[in-house]
């Protein structure tokens, strides 16, 4: 017997998506649930958790002694995007402007430190910021150093800078190598000046690019715990080291979910953010 | 030499920052290399060409633990999420219109990486389940899974439907057609996709660390510890290896797609 078309329809469907959304429900959909229903109870005594429903993980949030470690990382992490803006946009800009084979072979370079193991590339900066590494002593030939650089919020800027500059690149670079270059053209033609050209045409419509690149170096900096404590020496933590201690050092889990619910809610928020932008410009361009 | 574009004059400014940015990605490369040929023991002074930190290297046993841990998990978990994620694209681009579907396919490449972490440490000790290097394994198919899935469709979307309505058409099975026909015609994106997801494995740190046995460490946790300790000369040698290897997969990677697509 041969089943019907539509009944083989619907077996390979379940053959195709079946096996990876039942591993997807287990080990993604479970996990987050699991998290997300901890904020809400209590912690044991001995880590694990109490079932009675509780509004106090919550609450300590607003203590000052957390909202600190929040608000430090996410200036960390701001300045950390602003500048890996500020050295990316002009970065992409020109590789997109490069001939194709330059264009190619700058991309690469931009991505390939990005594949070579993340702690070796956090590792670097400790042998560069060192008190006896390559900086101090040539500002110490200048006749201005040793200064402490290693464990500084400098430091972890630089480290973060470091780790996650080619996400800013890429989306930058997509978004400015997509624009139609006879719009420059037309607004050079026009009198404008390439000043002008740049804030009233490039910048506007590669918004959507800016935005993607600021949200995939800010969130990672925000959850990153290896480059605070490598690089910053344990002095500054961040929201990562907290989440990181409630789960592995103090057993809090239920503090620790609402940390990591924290940061997926930022997460979201700025993904609505960048749609929206990405909605204006296209509606504008 | 293409015609120069308007906006390209009068902007020699911007060579600065361009300049900048591949020299700040870079430097730092550079001179762990050098120092890994150095022959003094204080990182910072120059004594002379040396391999001997590469020789210290090869007698370290926990890093030489650490690899073989690596490469278990790695091909383990390419081998899961390459089947499940092709599956899963031919699924998604052929049988299904739902968007959220969609949506729970990319969920793990966009969820921070702590936050995966922690989901399963969590899940792992509610299900009361033993850490070793299979929980490391699954725990990095769940990601892998994603890229493959990403890269996979990609390559969907501009395959051709007509071959494989001509091989229905001529009496083939759906699992003949989808064998002979869909498969073949995946083939480099499946490739990419499972050299992306085996890449990324190697070098995961941040969901291995919440999810492995503290007796089976991976690679990348062995070089946690041992950088948490302090800068030596050996780590300098293991990272010139390290570029090395990674500077070569890349490379290759990008020569195989060339080719793959010129087919």
């Amino acid at each position: 017997m041969t089943p019907s078309p539509a009944g083989r329809r619907a077996a390979a469907r379940v053959a195709t998506l079946g096996p990876g959304f039942a591993f997807l429900t287990v080990f993604l959909l479970v996990p987050l649930a699991l998290v997300l229903s901890y904020t809400v109870f209590r912690r044991g005594r001995f880590g694990g958790i109490v079932y009675e429903p509780t509004g106090e993980n919550f609450a300590r949030l607003a203590d000052p002694l957390y909202l600190d470690v929040v608000l430090g990382s996410v200036r960390l992490a701001a300045v950390t995007t602003l500048l890996a803006l500020l050295l990316g946009y002009p970065t992409a800009y020109m590789i997109a402007r490069l001939p194709g084979r330059w264009k190619a072979i700058a991309l690469v370079a931009v991505v390939l430190p990005f594949w070579t193991n993340f702690l070796i590339r956090t590792y670097a900066w400790i042998v560069l910021l060192n008190s006896q590494g390559p900086v101090n002593s040539g500002l110490e030939a200048l006749g201005l150093g040793p200064v402490e650089l290693l464990y500084t919020d400098g430091a972890i800027v630089a480290g973060l800078l470091y780790a996650y500059l080619p996400l800013m690149i890429l989306p930058l670079y997509s978004a400015i190598e997509r624009l139609d270059p006879q719009l420059r053209e037309a607004s050079a033609n026009l009198g404008a000046r390439p000043a002008r050209t740049f804030w009233s045409v490039t910048l506007p419509l590669s918004l959507p690019g800016v935005l993607t690149g600021c949200v995939f170096v800010f969130v990672p900096s925000l959850g990153n715990f290896v480059i605070p404590e490598l690089l910053g020496g344990g002095r500054r933590i961040m929201v990562g080291n907290l989440i990181r201690d409630q789960f592995l050092k103090a057993r809090d889990w239920p503090f620790g979910s609402v940390l990591a619910l924290a940061v997926i809610a930022v997460l979201v928020l700025l993904l609505f953010a960048q749609a929206w932008a990405g909605r204006r410009a296209g509606r504008n361009g | 030499m293409a015609r120069r574009e308007p906006a390209l004059r009068g902007n020699g400014w911007l060579r600065l920052p361009f300049w900048l940015t591949y020299l700040f990605l870079y430097a730092p490369i550079a001179v762990l290399v050098v120092m890994s040929f150095n022959r003094n023991k204080t990182p910072y002074s120059w004594g002379g060409f040396s391999l001997d930190w590469y020789g210290r290297l090869a007698e370290n046993s926990s890093l030489r633990t650490g690899l073989v841990n690596t490469l278990i998990v790695a091909l383990g978990s390419t081998a899961l999420s390459t089947v499940l994620g092709t599956l899963l694209a031919v699924g998604l681009a052929r049988h299904t219109r739902s968007r959220v579907l969609d949506a729970l396919s990319t969920l793990p490449a966009i969820l921070p990486d702590l936050v995966l972490a922690i989901g399963l440490l969590v899940f792992y000790s509610a299900i009361k389940m033993t850490l070793g290097l299979h929980s490391v394994l699954v725990a990095h198919t769940v990601f892998g899974m994603a890229f493959v899935t990403a890269v996979v469709r990609a390559r969907l979307g501009h395959a051709d439907t007509s071959l494989e309505e001509a091989s229905q058409d001529l009496g083939a099975t759906p699992y003949t057609t989808f064998i002979k026909v869909t498969l073949p015609t995946l083939a480099p994106g499946i490739v990419a996709g499972a050299l992306l997801a085996f890449t990324l494995s190697l070098d995961e740190f941040v969901i291995a660390f919440f999810t492995h046995a503290p007796s089976q460490p991976t690679l990348p946790i062995v070089i946690y510890s041992m950088v948490r300790f302090g800068v030596t000369p050996e780590i300098n040698a293991l990272a010139t290896l390290l570029l090395a290897v990674s500077f070569t997969v890349v490379i290759v990677a990008q020569r195989l797609t060339k080719l793959t697509e010129a087919l």
